[in-house]
């Protein structure tokens, strides 16, 4: 009998399994894609908004204050990427400056850092803002973080100390019983005492196992761009047009590693679907020329969706089931729900945990170890790697840099990689201009010798997405 | 630290002619630093034939065109590092590269050549909208996995754009009993050479469809679908022309780029057409000793071309070490009307010698003039019968031709 199970290890999953394995609890975690963070926790924009932006009263602007002050210390822990790049908002008529002049409002309420700008202030800044911009709000404090390195650091300290981690394997039917439920997925019954349901855009489907939901997701579509680094100039601030009741807007990024997104667009979708589409990434075009202009477009590499689960009143749902205290559901976790999943995870096991569950902390927590990255280390530190292990002297990626050792790393880790994808996602071959034309075969060769599989039987990422068939031989 | 004379950057036929003929002009310390685990680079999955009949007189496949070229570098003693990967040059030609043994080691020398081939465009950089599922692979990935590997990527296949790579890619899965359905080309003419739309589509009854591109990519785990459509003149679709094709792969022959990840942190400046170095009439870019060929410079259709451009600049780097004297570069090479791009780009005042300019034209040309102007004036022109944008078009100027120029050189092409 397990304490807990939680389903879905995108970032919210994965802060409850790392907040909760400091506890005395059984807890498994369950995720139907093969790797962590695989949802929309791998497809946003990847900024720890302040907080200015949810309305007054809402649980979003609550958790998203609380949780953005919750990252420099869980970064600086774990030893992952967080850069505090700062925001501008920027406004282009008179219209425009009046809602900057309400975020001001909101952002000095909640203690937020944010002062205004003159176009020519903001020009000296940012050259490629757009001719039309005349004033700005900054937010020095706006950050981004790398989101899967997150979710997967956090669940991999959380494995380290016990928590059961099950991937690609998809929660179907969930049974009540006395005191009790069982979780099944294709090969497996768990039996545990709490469900937390973390599905993000799959946790209706989960809570009409149980009841009818109480909340309703309606599937948003945001596509992006990616330009290369050799575009990191285009701009040094994140870019964001004044907000909407549509949302945020389309806004240029940059990234932990020196690249630049654009986007979002944000389009009602009847199912997860997770297609880019011309007319979506035409729109991203046509409004990002408000803010910016010079855009780099010969510079994409890359572009991608991710799917918001949003909620009828805009707010997260995150309550426990009406049926049975026991379940909890944290529906609608939308924007700003990276930004907010620390405090989301501290308010579900203040508020709710606590009250199904005696808290006894572990006697021992052990600290997961990050791997090196060579990237990151003086040329002395590289060659000292190098002479205790040459592997780090191999390059596989040319685009990113990465040494073979660091991918064979990867492999081996606590929630160790398997697929090619889930190895791009925790050591970046594949990432730069050539999008893995070079690489991805020299990574699934690794793959097929430290997995000793065939290489025609490495996976991309899902089953199915094996590299071919072996040829005929002649 | 090491001095070096020559370091070359890529052992691929570029890199390779390049050491070649520097060696033969009297550089004695030179050094070729490879990636790769042998000599050759992208010639050793290119195990088809039609290499080598310019350079050798003699049809060869690509590994042993590339085996020719690994002999003479062998037995001229020309050294040479595998499994070693440059990991950054500066403008000071000091050279950081990694391997197993060495570590990170930086070396000085006082010329360097890029021969760091190229990369092929792939699905992100022309934004094929649909999925992001498995079964989308760049030709020449397909081409490794299935000639290098053994492994074929899929068993009914559409190729989106003609490229030599995908149309070789084509008749190579048709042999290994896969389905080839069809090649998409967004352009109303073929970007390959004509041999290999007869040999490798016309051949096997693979239709080729000119102004269409792909629409959509469907698929849960793996592509599973794929739609194309007609576009007008602008490249827009013309509604009503989709046309589906059930298949598990798709196969992008998109166009190649110059590898120019090394040029940003020594400040070489790169064209925005050729998407390589800029360089003058000795191949040398914008930073003073570095210089570049093969594909890493602009993309050549032919490893035989390749050799001989590498061989032109394999000698001019031993002569401007031997003897360098700088003279700015003075005179600008622009393409106008129908010209793609021209290289090099910029010519030296005194030119030593004939200088060779290599240019594509933007669309297919019958019965027309090339003709290369000095401010207003036409200082040459040539005839042409055919001239397609797939063959890299070449046409020399001689020395005093050149020396006469008193503006900016310009190149056009108009049908007579
Ligand atoms: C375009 C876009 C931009 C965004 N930008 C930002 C931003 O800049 N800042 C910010 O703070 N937030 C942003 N967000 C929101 C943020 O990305 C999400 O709120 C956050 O990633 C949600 O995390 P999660 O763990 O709830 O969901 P997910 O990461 O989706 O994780 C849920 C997991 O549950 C699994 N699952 C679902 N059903 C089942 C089942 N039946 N069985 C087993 N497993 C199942 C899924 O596979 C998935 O891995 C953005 C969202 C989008 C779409
Ligand atoms: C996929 C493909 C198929 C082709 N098929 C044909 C064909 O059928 N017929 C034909 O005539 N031509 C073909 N060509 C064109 C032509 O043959 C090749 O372009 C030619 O061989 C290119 O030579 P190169 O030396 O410029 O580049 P490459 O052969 O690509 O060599 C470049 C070398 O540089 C190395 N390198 C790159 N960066 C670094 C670094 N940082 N440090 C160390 N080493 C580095 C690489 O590993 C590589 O070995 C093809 C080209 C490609 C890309």
């Amino acid at each position: 009998m397990q304490d807990i199970v939680i389903i879905g290890a995108g970032i919210v999953g994965s802060f409850l399994a790392h907040d909760l394995s400091k506890y005395d609890l059984k807890v498994t975690v369950i995720d139907k894609e093969n790797d962590i963070a695989n949802g929309t926790t791998m497809a946003n924009s990847a900024i720890i908004h302040t907080g200015y932006d949810p309305e007054d009263g809402t649980l979003k602007s609550e958790l998203n204050v609380k949780g953005a002050k919750m990252y420099p210390e869980i970064c600086k822990e774990l030893k992952i990427d967080y850069q505090k790049c700062g925001a501008y908002v920027v406004a282009c008529d008179k219209e425009e400056i009046k809602i900057l002049d309400q975020l001001k409002n909101r952002a000095d309420k909640r203690n937020i850092r944010a002062h205004y700008m003159e176009r020519e202030e903001i020009v000296k800044n940012e050259v490629n803002i757009s001719d039309d911009v005349i004033k700005a709000i900054s937010f020095p404090d706006t950050a981004i973080i790398y989101p899967w390195q997150c979710a997967i650091a956090l669940m991999e300290e959380a494995v380290i100390n016990g928590v059961d981690l099950i991937l690609g394997e998809k929660v179907y039917k969930i049974d009540e019983k006395q005191g009790f439920f069982t979780v099944y997925t294709e090969k497996k019954a768990i039996n545990t005492k709490v469900i937390i349901n973390a599905a993000g855009c799959g946790a209706e489907k989960i809570a009409n196992m149980i009841e009818k939901s109480p909340f309703h997701i309606t599937y948003k579509k945001g596509e992006y761009f990616v330009l290369s680094k050799q575009a990191n100039k285009f701009v040094n601030h994140i870019i964001y047009p004044v907000p909407t009741k549509v949302g945020k807007g389309v806004l240029a990024v940059p990234t932990t590693h020196g690249n630049i997104l654009l986007g979002p667009n944000s389009n009602i979708c009847e199912s997860e679907d997770l297609s880019t589409t011309s007319e979506g990434l035409e729109y991203v075009r046509n409004h990002l020329n408000r803010i910016v202009k010079n855009i780099p477009y010969h510079e994409v590499i890359r572009s991608y969706s991710g799917l918001r689960p949003t909620g009828n009143n805009g707010d997260f749902y995150i309550k426990p089931s009406y049926k049975n205290k026991n379940i909890i559901h944290l529906g609608c976790i939308d924007s700003p729900g990276l930004a907010s999943a620390p405090a989301i995870s501290a308010y579900v096991i203040q508020e709710y945990i606590k009250k199904c569950l005696d808290l006894l902390p572990k006697r021992k927590y052990v600290k997961r170890k990050a791997p090196p990255v060579m990237n990151q280390l003086c040329e002395k530190e590289k060659n000292d790697m190098v002479k205790t292990q040459p592997l780090y002297g191999k390059i596989v990626c040319k685009c990113e840099k990465i040494s073979y050792q660091e991918i064979v790393d990867a492999i081996h880790s606590p929630c160790g990689a398997k697929t090619i994808k889930a190895i791009k996602k925790r050591v970046r071959p594949g990432m730069g201009k050539c999008q893995g034309g070079f690489c991805e075969i020299e990574v699934a060769k690794i793959l097929s010798k430290e997995l000793n599989i065939p290489l025609a039987q490495v996976l991309y990422d899902e089953k199915h997405s094996n590299l071919g068939t072996e040829a005929k031989q002649w | 630290m090491v001095n070096i004379d020559v370091a070359v950057i890529g052992g691929g036929s570029a890199g390779m002619a390049a050491a070649l003929s520097a060696k033969e002009n009297g550089v004695e310390n030179i050094l070729i630093l490879e990636q790769g685990n042998e000599l050759g680079g992208i010639l050793q999955q290119c195990i088809h034939n039609g290499f080598g009949l310019q350079v050798y007189n003699e049809e060869l496949t690509g590994p042993s065109f590339a085996q020719k070229l690994i002999d003479e570098v062998n037995n001229n003693n020309i050294d040479y590092r595998l499994e070693t990967t440059v990991i950054s040059i500066t403008k000071d030609k000091q050279i950081t590269y990694v391997n197993e043994k060495e570590g990170y080691v930086s070396v000085k020398a006082k010329s360097i050549i890029l021969a760091c081939g190229c990369y092929e465009r792939n699905r992100g950089a022309i934004s094929i909208p649909g999925v992001r599922v498995k079964g989308i692979y760049t030709a020449g990935e397909a081409q490794k996995l299935l000639n290098i590997e053994n492994i074929l990527v899929g068993k009914r296949v559409f190729i989106l754009g003609s490229g030599d790579i995908g149309l070789i890619m084509a008749r190579r899965m048709m042999l290994e009993g896969a389905k080839v359905l069809g090649v998409a080309e967004i352009m109303p003419y073929s970007n390959g050479l004509m041999r290999n739309i007869v040999q490798c589509l016309k051949d096997f009854d693979i239709p080729l469809y000119l102004s269409h591109t792909i629409i959509d990519v469907q698929g849960k785990e793996h592509v599973e679908k794929i739609t194309i459509g007609k576009v007008d003149k602008n490249k827009k679709l013309i509604k009503g022309t989709e046309k589906d094709f059930w298949v598990d792969t798709l196969l992008l022959a998109v166009g190649l780029i110059p590898e120019t990840s090394l040029t940003q942190t020594a400040g070489i400046q790169l064209d925005a057409h050729t998407k390589g170095p800029l360089v003058n009439d000795r191949f040398e870019t914008t930073v003073p000793g570095i210089y570049a060929c093969g594909n890493a410079l602009h993309v050549h259709d032919l490893v035989d071309f390749v050799t001989m451009e590498s061989k032109l600049v394999g000698r001019f780097v031993a002569e401007d070490i031997l003897s360098y004297t700088t003279t700015p570069n003075l005179i600008n090479v622009f393409p106008l009307e129908g010209v793609n791009y021209v290289l090099p780009q910029r010519l030296n005042k005194d030119v030593k010698e004939k200088v060779t300019f290599y240019f594509r034209v933007n669309k297919p040309y019958k019965e027309s003039k090339v003709e290369f102007l000095d401010g207003d004036r036409v200082i040459k022109s040539v005839k042409k019968k055919y001239m397609l944008p797939a063959n890299m078009e070449r046409i020399t100027l001689k020395k005093d031709e050149i020396n006469n120029i008193s503006f900016d050189l310009k190149v056009r092409v108009s049908e007579i």
